[in-house]
C-alpha cells in the first residue's frame, strides 16, 4: 500500500506538470504563428528568408505541442482517456464529412464565397469541447 | 460488469478521493467504477485487487454469474 502511496503522489503531480507544458507549448506554438502570420506584413517587409524560417519555426512549434499533448493524454487515467477519444472520434468524423460538404457547396453553386478553413476548426473545437463535456456529464 | 468497490471502501472507511489516489485514477473514475458505469481495465482491477489484498473474481463479478 505504501507502494501505491507513493505511485499517487506522482500520478497527481505528473497531471499537473503535463498539463502546464502543454500549456506553455500552445503559447509558444500560438506565439509562433502569430509571428508568421504578421511578421511578414509588419516588421520584415515579406523578405523571403525571415517569412520560410517563420513558416518553419511555427510547424516545428507545432510539432512539439502534438507531441507533448499526446504525453499529456497518455498521462490520464484510463476514464478520461476514453472520454478524450470518444470526443476526438466524433470530432474527426465530423471535420471530415462537414468540411467535404462545405466544400462541396462552392463546387454545386450553393454557396459564391470561398470556404474558409478557419469555419471547420470553429466548427471542430466547438464540437470536440461539446463531445467532451457531454462525456464528463455521462460519467460524473 | 458487478463490483464490491463502493463496500469494500467504506469498510476501510476510505473516501472516493483517498481510493482514487491509492489507485493513481481520478475520483471521477472511482465513482463511474463503483455506479457500474464505467468497467475498469484488467490493470486498474488488478491494482484494485493488490490494494484490497483480494483476488479480482472477490471484488469484480460478471453481471452473467451473478
Amino acid at each position: 500500500m505504501d507502494k501505491l502511496k507513493e505511485d499517487s503522489n506522482d500520478f497527481a503531480t505528473n497531471i499537473k506538470k503535463n498539463t502546464l507544458r502543454n500549456l506553455y507549448w500552445t503559447a509558444a506554438w500560438l506565439a509562433s504563428f502569430a509571428v508568421a502570420a504578421f511578421g511578414p506584413r509588419l516588421i520584415w517587409d515579406f523578405a523571403t528568408l525571415p517569412t520560410i524560417l517563420g513558416v518553419l519555426i511555427n510547424l516545428g512549434v507545432g510539432f512539439g505541442m502534438i507531441v507533448v499533448n499526446k504525453r499529456n493524454v497518455r498521462g490520464w487515467d484510463e476514464l478520461q482517456q476514453k472520454i478524450f477519444l470518444d470526443a476526438a472520434a466524433f470530432t474527426l468524423g465530423v471535420g471530415l464529412v462537414c468540411g467535404l460538404s462545405y466544400e462541396l457547396l462552392e463546387d454545386i453553386r450553393l454557396i459564391y464565397s470561398e470556404p474558409e478553413i478557419s469555419h471547420l476548426i470553429i466548427l471542430m473545437a466547438l464540437t470536440f469541447m461539446a463531445v467532451m463535456i457531454a462525456g464528463h456529464r455521462k460519467y460524473r | 460488469m458487478k463490483n464490491r468497490l463502493k463496500v469494500l471502501r467504506a469498510e476501510r472507511d476510505w473516501t472516493q478521493a483517498q481510493l482514487a489516489d491509492e489507485l493513481r485514477v481520478s475520483r471521477q473514475t472511482v465513482n463511474a467504477i463503483e455506479t457500474g458505469k464505467f468497467d475498469p481495465s484488467l490493470k486498474l482491477a488488478f491494482k484494485a485487487s493488490r490494494l484490497f489484498e483480494l483476488g479480482i473474481e472477490d471484488i469484480f463479478q460478471d453481471k452473467a454469474d451473478t
